[in-house]
């Protein structure tokens, strides 16, 4: 078992948009309408950069911007973790059509987008980040993967870390190959110790795979079966409900998170409550 | 296992002699005409049995690999020590089984423009389908994860594992990776005009990109405590890992990002430059690339430092090369080595670090390894003898 301090918490997803508007959603105080997820135009990039930057670097730094504002530090200074299913299919299909034409053309620029760490390097230039990052994968498995690496990150380096996961569904032919079923993402700040600005304590052990990863109503849950960094969604809403309580969350076939979440005096809801407030027009 | 050969022996046969394992390339019909460091095998050597819904090109690399130099069966015996549980699997690929999908959209329904009924995505494109192969061949149950930050994804799993036994997540981790020739790659490498026609030429003045190849190696990282009498360990003495925070696919012109990535390693090893017997560079033979490179290292080691890159050997191997040479730096140490550049016939006159073109014997007891990916990603390990 390894102890965290949850400092910020960024969400964006179908009917989900942003921590502040949809904690009360996942605390089953207020009424959940799906609607496909918007993602905004983020405050960390240029104007003239917001237009041509794919989908999955503007969902990152829209939900990474957020987690970083709730956390109240620069987000520049945090070592970060980037982790998803599928990457950028939008730029995958795009090179894949082309490479399969006679004359194999590939535009350069989509060629460096489509790594896997493209929105970590996106992420490092808008907040002149040269502090580490990395970028993972563990198919269904994803956030957790990143929510231990970042945990690990956090404890043994001592230094503050954002984690965000995210996916979008491909489009097609790779969408009937790989369902993904939604734009999904959230994102953490996770710091080594306790501070004033603390909203949990987050105590994370990985354990041997028994299928009990926590399940949420309908039609929540449907969102978490189908887009992998939605597998996060327990999590966000114990945090949301803001009393001690423990949560699984799928990992991989024969290993599963415990995660033990532990309000701080600060408490989730107040904090939360403070933001609505402050966001709400006077 | 590189174009070099499969296993160690093979490996530091070619360090010693020179030998370069770069010919022209036959990977893909219509590819641009260069040079890779193809392994030819991998066409006749299908994964097959329980696990063969993995068998693509990258995988069948990785399955070649682990049965090298004993790796499967030390990794047997280590999960006799610590359980199945407890060993991680932190791996890193850049392209997973890309050619496989490449090939699955060619093969498109030319009606509904539906990929091909025999095409499975888990296990052969999606990136962690390496870490799933890996950890089912090598029946461990431990955390698992794919790491894909370009190349400099393979070095950074030492940074990850090493974190994750310093956590208490697991006791030892297997770490490394594999990349795969695709079509994806060659002609995304020559899009933006980085990809030489002939063998690379690492920090030579007219040297002219990068020559692509593929590699798929592996270690096992445990405590040092572990070691056992006789078993001549090398030590992971410190990682540093930073950001360009400068551009998506061209390194900080004054390799500041590279700098502060070998700064890093230093800190976290508590070593100084003087320290340090060799730099393994990341030098992939690009105008820029290089030139960043040669003036952070000159920067922070002067000339005191011999300097090479095995790029000339190997090729680039992407996602792979921070595992390749690690390896390379292990076998440098053991064997007391200095290695030399294949292809290198004339040194940039304008780079001032002091670069090592021609192979010879020298004891090395501390290696610094450089690599560095697109996304500015940048990691720097140190590898050495116990002290």
């Amino acid at each position: 078992m390894t102890r965290v301090y949850l400092q910020g918490i960024g969400l964006r997803g179908p009917g989900l948009e942003g921590w502040a508007k949809s904690w009360a959603i996942l605390a089953g105080e207020a009424g959940y309408a799906p609607a496909p997820a918007s993602i905004p135009p983020s405050a960390l990039l240029p104007a003239n950069e917001r237009r041509r930057t794919v989908r999955t670097v503007k969902l990152v730094l829209a939900v990474g911007a957020e987690a970083f504002e709730h956390a109240r530090v620069p987000p520049g200074a945090a070592a970060t973790v980037f982790t998803s299913s599928g990457g950028d299919g939008d730029t995958l299909d795009d090179i894949l059509k082309g490479l399969s034409l006679p004359e194999r053309e590939v535009s350069p620029t989509r060629f460096h987008n489509s790594v896997h760490n493209a929105p970590a390097g996106y992420w490092s230039i808008a907040t002149l980040s040269r502090e580490p990052s990395t970028s993972l994968c563990a198919h269904d498995g994803s956030f957790a993967a990143g929510l231990i690496d970042a945990t690990a990150q956090a404890v043994v380096d001592d230094r503050l870390v954002g984690l965000v996961a995210y996916d979008l569904p491909y489009p097609e032919p790779l969408h009937g190959a790989r369902p993904i079923g939604a734009v999904f993402a959230a994102a953490l700040v996770l710091a080594p110790r306790p501070s004033e600005l603390t909203l949990a304590e987050l105590d994370v052990a990985v354990e041997p795979g028994q299928g009990r990863a926590t399940r949420l109503a309908e039609p929540l849950e449907a969102l978490r079966a189908g887009t992998p960094a939605a597998r996060s969604l327990p999590l966000l809403a114990a945090l949301a409900r803001g009393e001690a309580e423990t949560v699984i969350l799928d990992y991989l076939d024969e290993c599963e998170l415990r995660v033990a979440v532990e309000p701080r005096p600060r408490g989730i809801a107040a904090a939360t409550r403070r933001i609505t407030t402050a966001l709400a027009p006077p | 296992m590189t174009s070099l050969g499969a296993g160690q022996r093979a490996t530091l046969a070619a360090l010693q002699s020179g030998c370069s394992g770069l010919g022209p390339c036959v990977f893909d019909g219509e590819a641009p005409p260069t040079h890779v460091g193809m392994v030819a095998a991998l066409e006749e050597a299908p994964i097959d049995g329980d696990l063969a819904a993995y068998d693509c090109r990258n995988n069948r690399l990785a399955a070649m690999a682990l049965a090298e130099d004993g790796f499967a069966e030390a990794v047997a015996a280590a999960s006799q020590r610590y359980g199945p549980a407890r060993i991680g699997v932190f791996l890193g690929t850049s392209t997973a089984g890309l050619s496989h999908t490449e090939g699955a959209y060619r093969r498109r329904d030319p009606g509904t423009g539906a990929l091909p009924s025999d095409y499975v995505y888990r296990t052969t494109h999606n990136t962690y389908s390496i870490g799933e192969f890996v950890r089912r061949s090598l029946r461990l149950d431990g955390p698992a994860m794919v790491a894909s930050s370009a190349c400099a994804t393979t070095a950074k799993t030492f940074a990850n594992a090493a974190r994750m036994i310093a956590a208490g997540f697991c006791d030892a981790a297997v770490v490394g990776g594999a990349d795969t020739l695709c079509a994806t790659t060659l002609y995304g490498f020559g899009a933006l005009g980085v990809l030489s026609s002939e063998p690379c030429r690492p920090f030579d003045a007219e040297r002219s990109g990068i020559s692509i190849g593929e590699a798929g190696a592996f270690a096992l990282l445990e405590k040092p405590e572990a070691a056992c009498p006789g078993d001549d360990p090398i030590l992971l003495l410190g990682a540093g890992e930073s950001s360009d925070a400068y551009h998506m696919s061209s390194p900080h012109p004054e390799g500041v990002g590279a700098r502060q990535a070998m700064e890093r390693a230093l800190a976290s090893a508590g070593l100084v430059a003087r320290d340090i017997d060799h730099v393994n560079l990341h030098g992939t033979a690009t105008q820029v690339g290089d030139a960043a490179e040669d003036r952070a290292v000159f920067d922070l080691f002067g000339t005191a430092v011999p300097c090479s890159s095995t790029k000339g050997y190997t090729g680039h191997t992407l996602g792979a090369a921070g595992i390749v040479e690690a390896v390379i730096a292990c076998l440098c140490i053991r064997h007391a080595l200095l290695p030399g550049s294949p292809h290198t016939r004339s040194v940039d006159p304008s780079f001032r670090s002091q670069y090592v073109a021609r192979t010879r014997a020298q004891r090395i007891d501390r290696v610094i390894s450089n690599s560095f990916g697109f996304g500015g990603a940048n990691c720097s390990l140190i590898l050495g003898r116990p002290q």
